[in-house]
């Protein structure tokens, strides 16, 4: 095992998958020479050639769109989105084509891409280069959303998104690129499977369910609280959005009867409410408290200022806070 | 040829080294950490924004990229409202919400920078159907990189425009890279403004967008036609002389390259042509450099001591 960055492991899934099957390739706004604006496509260019690693022009509707065709077409695009803020101009393709596609052909025509894009905030980026948009696309059927917290099941989870036969979209905290660091096996080809939570953390006292950056600032809040309160959290990792391990989450809930949810986007109709939905249809029976969302406020962005993006910010203070509280109840 | 007088094409001037300073000043800041998040420059591009801001009638509107802060001098937003944006202090433009990217003044007809490339320009298409749903005589002057053609964005504005017969100025600030990627590897058609022919909308010039002067001649012409016929669709080729934003590594173009278009900094051109034909000695060109200096360091000193916004602050302006 090394250690790795989050980048670092999500390079390495790439590169090992367009080693593997010569059908991947990636495509998106300067994921060549300049290696991706967070360095994520490095070198690829030179090990796999500008036929394989394309740069596109700044279009990101046909950068997915054209996932989308060379997909149906049998090839396995990793598509690039630069910031998950500039995604919308491809809404039409993500949720009227490629969700829709094997659908509408009988089964006849898969969609087997991913769409990778930084998400979140927390660096400083503002309005439009700080969201969450994990939710929106939650809510569309045919999709796969996979939100990784850390270096070993990014790589694994990615290599398993490439070689998964229907649209995964894969979404990276931006701000755990590099802040994140884990162990990733040396050699020797993993996957992690799309679809089961993981618990990152065991404890009887209540649970926290996170994904992303949240759950790695969630598992520093659980160890602080331990240590400091003697509370013991269950820390589940949902990992995958879409589609939802009910029965994963719901394990921990019957263990510990409380639950906190974690979430960087806006709180309102957020992912929040689907997992306080599990826990209340099918955990209702040990239910020992109220269920309780700790996410960004509704408000319509991140703003730039430093004192108001962390005020927007869930951090490890605030999960805290929010575990002390709960569990207190 | 631009029918100035010496007092405005020193003003002028000033207006380029202004932005000049501040634009390294804020580099310095970044770099000191008292700038976060993204920052793009607009160095080397003066002559550009300056000349086609001058050119602007007092009742015509501007919006452009992120690329945004020469933009927000040229049209007048004193800089140390910029570097308090810039800065994330409550006395910034936006109150410290927006930052670098976003910087905007209403009563000035500076509709703002927009973050999310080719964004703006539907924008600009509908400021500029009120002229023509009013029956109001003014142009809108919609600056962008060269980046934001190849998005549907530009398309659509452009098309429509055409449609409508819409008095707007289509700029484009081809500074030859869209961040890392050169023209010639994202638009089939690298003389972009033959894409006019293609929406039957006037093809404009391509002009020096190292020349203040000739951008500005540039401008106010196109402005003129904008207002009588419709859209037009012009290139201001530039360069800029820093990455794309900071940190850029700058893969895409070698030192040789830049250095060979440093050769003709438009500050440095166009004061040379004051002292050559307007008798303008270089003391006095030193004196507005160091005029600049002090009105950026006074900026500094303005957003340091300004407050930061507060918790309550993220919960204003949601809703009208």
């Amino acid at each position: 095992m090394a250690m790795k960055t989050l980048i670092e492991a999500i390079s390495e899934a790439m590169d090992e998958e367009m080693a593997r099957d010569e059908r991947v390739f990636i495509t998106g706004e300067d994921v060549g020479p300049r290696g991706g604006v967070f360095r994520a496509t490095m070198g690829l260019i030179d090990k796999y050639g500008a036929g394989r690693v394309v740069d596109s022009p700044l279009a990101e509707l046909s950068i997915i769109a054209i996932g989308i065709g060379a997909a149906m077409a049998g090839l396995r695009p990793i598509c690039e989105i630069q910031f998950a803020d500039f995604i919308h101009p491809a809404m039409n393709q993500i949720i009227n084509e490629a969700a829709k596609m094997y659908y509408r052909s009988d089964g006849q025509w898969p969609v087997p891409m991913v769409i990778r894009a930084p998400y979140g905030g927390g660096i400083g980026g503002g309005l439009y280069h700080s969201q969450s948009l994990e939710a929106i696309f939650a809510h569309v059927p045919g999709l796969k959303i996979v939100v990784p917290s850390n270096p070993y099941d990014a790589k694994g989870l990615l290599k398993s998104a490439v070689r998964d036969p229907n649209p995964v979209m894969f979404f990276e905290t931006k701000k755990g690129y590099r802040l994140i660091k884990g162990e990733v096996p040396e050699d020797g080809d993993y996957t992690v499977p799309i679809g089961p939570v993981n618990v990152l953390r065991e404890g009887d006292d209540l649970t926290v369910y996170a994904y992303g950056i949240m759950a790695y600032y969630t598992w520093q809040a659980a160890e602080q609280v331990a240590d400091e309160d003697g509370i013991e959290c269950e820390v589940v990792d949902i990992r995958t959005l879409l589609p939802l391990d009910r029965e994963g989450i719901l394990e921990s809930f019957k263990k510990t009867g409380k639950a906190l949810i974690v979430y960087e986007d806006n709180l309102t109709m957020g992912y929040g409410a689907e997992i306080a939905a599990v826990l209340s249809d099918d955990g209702f029976e040990y239910m020992d408290g109220p269920i309780k969302r700790l996410a960004g406020p509704d408000v319509p962005g991140v703003p730039f200022s430093h004192p108001i993006q962390e005020a927007f910010m869930p951090n490890p203070k605030k999960i805290a806070a929010a575990i002390r509280d709960l569990a207190g109840y | 040829m631009a029918d100035l007088s010496k007092d405005t094409l020193l003003d002028m001037y000033r207006n380029m080294v202004v932005i000049r300073r501040l634009e390294e000043k804020s580099a310095e800041l970044y770099q000191q950490g008292l700038i976060g998040g993204f920052l793009h420059l607009y160095i080397g591009q003066e002559a550009t924004g300056v000349g086609a801001v001058w050119a602007l009638g007092e009742d015509d509107h501007v919006i452009t990229a992120y690329r945004d802060h020469g933009i927000a001098v040229s049209i007048g937003i004193e800089p140390k409202y910029i570097l308090a944006e810039m800065m994330g202090k409550t006395t910034g433009v936006s109150k410290g919400k927006g930052g670098s990217m976003h910087l905007a003044d209403k009563d000035k007809h500076f509709w703002g920078g927009y973050a999310i490339v080719g964004g703006h320009l539907p924008l600009a298409t509908g400021l500029a159907l009120r002229a023509r749903y009013k029956d109001e005589n003014f142009a809108v002057l919609c600056l962008m990189g060269d980046g934001s053609t190849n998005i549907g964005y530009f398309h659509e504005s452009l098309n429509m425009s055409a449609v409508w017969d819409l008095p707007v100025v289509w700029m484009i600030e081809n500074n030859q890279y869209g961040m890392g990627t050169a023209v010639d590897r994202a638009s089939g058609e690298t003389e972009l403004v033959k894409r006019a022919v293609g929406y039957g909308m006037k093809e404009g010039p391509r002009v020096d967008g190292m020349d203040v002067l000739a951008v500005y001649d540039a401008t106010k012409e196109a402005l003129e036609y904008a207002k009588k016929n419709g859209p037009i669709l012009m290139e201001s080729l530039t360069y800029r002389f820093v990455g794309h934003s900071m940190g850029d590594p700058e893969r895409y173009r070698t030192k040789e390259e830049v250095h060979e278009y440093q050769e003709g900094d438009p500050i440095r051109i166009f004061g040379d042509k004051l002292i050559g034909e307007h008798k303008v000695t270089q003391e006095q060109l030193d004196v507005f450099d160091r005029e600049a200096r002090d009105l950026i360091n006074e900026a500094v000193e303005f957003a340091t001591n300004s407050p930061n916004p507060e918790f309550d602050d993220l919960f204003v302006d949601i809703y009208s």
